[in-house]
């Protein structure tokens, strides 16, 4: 009986369940600067979670409040007092419209993401799995959509969606969808290209020889296997998410200030300020995406190189400086066992 | 697409099922083939967008829905035969695209194509000085970081790269133009030229659009300095988006191929290691780099609707937004189309490059 619950491709399938969990293995395989490019990414993705689940707390003032007790906010003030980050020219508290702006950030990512994951891998699964017409069409769909640019493809989306439009959740699930039609075919790739690899090892075949149909097969043996690599895909998608957000709202293709607050259409209402050295309106909606993104780049990358045995930094000396006889540098059995388990993921 | 995985060598960035199979063929055979799937790849996408236009209803109710009475808004969908059904406006469409004819906007009611001969120079020249940027900054960076690998310059570069990569082109945009052009003011802020010297390439003989060569051509040089000192933070806020990319990229084969054994051959040879990198090293790892191009083109042109809307540079991805504001979708896909057939062509460009230089991509 085939067996494809292989471990994953941790440190050392015999650690505890808890040391080989993606993010905490990778952590404790890293060393000196890798390491700080990880934990600087999980702080800045962490804040960034905080953020969006505290944000009624956090925020002074709601998203679309325009006044409080003492009256009216007044407009385009430059930060400080009451107004820690000043207000826009339409009287929102900058502050308060950024810590928002995060709970929107990643709603839209949760949707977004969720949904391309599983019609991409579907997809891929189908697609790689059963091979013939059906796979060569959608090849030629996917590279057509992954060649074009995918702003242009998220606009369209939107127009089809809301008519460009929207209330918060129509909104969300509007800019989710757009994104979701752009990051298909990324996964469709990777788990059909990973699903024609894994169609011909040999516990593929005895799974069909013990008589498992099709979708068991797919389901069951392919899937566990050949979706390794998603953690990676998900956090470098998640950033992406948040720049294509930022892009349709710049474009004004936003959610309306008064429904939720959004970092790029924020942006889109600050052009105008810039000519006149208003600044603060801008750069705090800005510098948020750019932490957000940073943030989750920084894990994603991470993990990617330490996926990867060319990038991985080397615990102990190896390359110029010359190896010490205890150095576990390229060569080692461990070495090599990491080396084959990430070459052949 | 934005991606940051880094292509691994060889990597041609793109499936070609067909062309894949064609195994043993010659130059000649893969850049038929390759010329072959232009159509299916500009066909699918047209019908995408048109199919994915119409779902939501018809153009004219969308740009003038709530302007115009409900009889005249009824008049005008059906003397611009949206009341027909759905397949015969699409084979239409088709027909008219394959004569070349792209519609006329509805808001303004001009003919597409002369939308792109009018704007499309604008988005070249702003798309080709934001590669000279780019190059200039992503591949010696990316050598240098190679180079001192795991080292602090190293360390610094690779947060540089993240940070070009993370910062959205209209953030980078505002922050260059409130930096160098309202507080230091070295820099205008906004549009391609001055009113004057817009003029006076504009009415030159047979002008090319792009103002940098019309100046030169009329030896304008005052012009000539005036169109460069608008067209500088366009371009890097654009350019740095890629830059970002292309350090990555180098850096990564580079480190790729210093790791071989002919550098070593040449280290034992007492071969200085700056002249490793930037002699023997260097030149491999630039082929993934015209492998990804065809990718960043697209990339390119996305950010290049932002930049344009970010500098008031009047190219298509500015009129595009303008079109978007006023719900004119006749154009938005008129424009849409016409990118995706620009996509597709430097694609096919760039895969006959790079499959001259590096015969492992022909299969």
């Amino acid at each position: 009986m085939a067996n494809p619950d292989v471990p994953l491709p941790a440190a050392n399938p015999r650690a505890p369940l808890l040391r080989r969990l993606p993010v905490i293995s990778h952590y404790t395989r890293s060393v000196g600067l890798q390491r700080g490019m990880l934990v600087a990414g999980l702080v800045l993705t962490g804040a960034f979670v905080l953020t969006a689940l505290f944000a009624p707390l956090l925020a002074p003032y709601g998203y679309s409040q325009l006044s409080d007790d003492d009256g009216n906010f007044p407009t385009q003030q430059a930060p400080g007092g009451k107004h820690l980050l000043g207000t826009t020219v339409g009287g929102y508290d900058v502050l308060s419209r950024v810590i928002w702006g995060a709970q929107t950030a990643i709603l839209v990512i949760v949707v977004a993401v969720a949904m391309s994951i599983v019609i991409g891998v579907v997809l891929g699964l189908v697609s790689g799995y059963l091979g013939g017409w059906l796979d060569r069409i959608l090849v030629v769909v996917a590279d057509a959509v992954y060649a074009f640019p995918s702003l242009l493809v998220a606009i369209v989306m939107a127009i089809v969606i809301s008519g460009g439009q929207s209330s918060l959740a129509g909104g969300i699930f509007a800019a989710g969808t757009a994104i979701t039609l752009v990051f298909i075919p990324q996964y469709f790739r990777v788990i059909r290209a990973e699903t024609v690899r894994l169609k011909a090892e040999p516990f593929v075949e005895s799974a069909k020889v013990v008589g498992a149909s099709n979708i068991r097969i797919m389901g069951r043996h392919i899937y566990r296997n050949a979706t390794r690599t998603l953690p990676l895909i998900f956090t470098l998608n998640a950033s992406e998410a948040i720049l294509t957000l930022a892009g349709l709202g710049f474009l004004g293709f936003g959610i309306e200030p008064s429904s939720a607050a959004e970092w790029g259409f924020d942006l889109n209402k600050a052009l105008a300020d810039t000519t006149s050295g208003i600044w603060w309106t801008g750069l705090f909606p800005g510098m948020a995406i750019v932490l957000t993104v940073v943030g989750l780049t920084l894990v994603g990358e991470s993990i990617n190189d330490l996926n990867d045995p060319r990038l991985r930094g080397r615990k102990s000396a190896a390359g110029k400086v010359t190896p010490g006889p205890a150095a576990a540098g390229p060569g080692t059995a461990a070495h090599a066992a990491i080396e084959t388990e990430v070459r052949g993921s | 697409m934005t991606t940051l995985i880094d292509a691994p060598p060889g990597d041609t960035g793109g499936i070609l099922p067909a062309a894949r199979k064609s195994s043993g063929g010659g130059l000649g055979q893969y850049i038929l083939v390759r010329f072959l799937l232009i159509f299916p790849t500009i066909f699918i996408l047209v019908t995408m967008v048109f199919f994915l236009m119409r779902i939501t209803g018809d153009p004219i109710t969308a740009a003038m829905g709530g302007r115009l009475p409900a009889d005249q808004l009824q008049e005008r969908i059906e003397a611009a035969g949206y009341d027909r059904p759905i397949l015969v406006q699409y084979f239409e469409y088709l027909g008219q695209l394959a004569t070349g004819n792209f519609g006329r906007t509805l808001t303004d009611n001009r003919a597409v194509v002369e939308m792109l001969t009018t704007y499309g120079s604008a988005t070249l020249e702003l798309s080709l000085n934001a590669l000279v940027v780019a190059l200039l900054v992503g591949i010696p960076l990316g050598m240098l970081a190679a180079h001192r690998r795991d080292k602090a310059p190293d360390a610094v570069l690779r947060v540089f790269a993240i940070l070009c990569y993370a910062t959205p082109v209209f953030f980078a945009g505002m922050l260059l133009k409130l930096t160098f052009s309202v507080w230091l003011g070295w820099l205008p802020v906004a549009g391609r030229a001055k009113t004057s010297s817009e003029l006076a390439l504009t009415s030159l003989e047979a002008p090319t659009g792009i103002y940098w060569l019309d100046a030169l051509r009329s030896g304008n040089m005052a012009a000539f300095a005036d169109v460069l000192a608008h067209a500088v933070l366009p371009a890097v806020a654009l350019g740095l988006l890629t830059a970002g990319i292309f350090l990555r990229l180098v850096r990564t084969n580079v480190i790729g191929t210093l790791g071989r054994d002919y550098i070593e051959a040449g280290r034992s040879r007492g071969i200085s290691e700056y002249r490793l990198v930037t002699k023997h090293a260097y030149k491999p790892a630039l082929i993934p780099i015209i492998t990804v191009m065809g990718l960043q083109i697209a990339v390119m042109l996305g950010g290049a609707v932002l930049t344009e809307k970010t500098f008031e540079w009047k190219g298509l991805g500015f009129q595009l937004a303008n079109y978007l504001t006023a719900r004119d979708f006749v154009a938005v896909q008129g424009i849409v189309v016409l990118l995706a057939i620009i996509v597709a062509l430097t694609n096919f460009i760039v895969d006959i490059i790079a499959a001259l230089i590096d015969p492992r991509v022909r299969y």
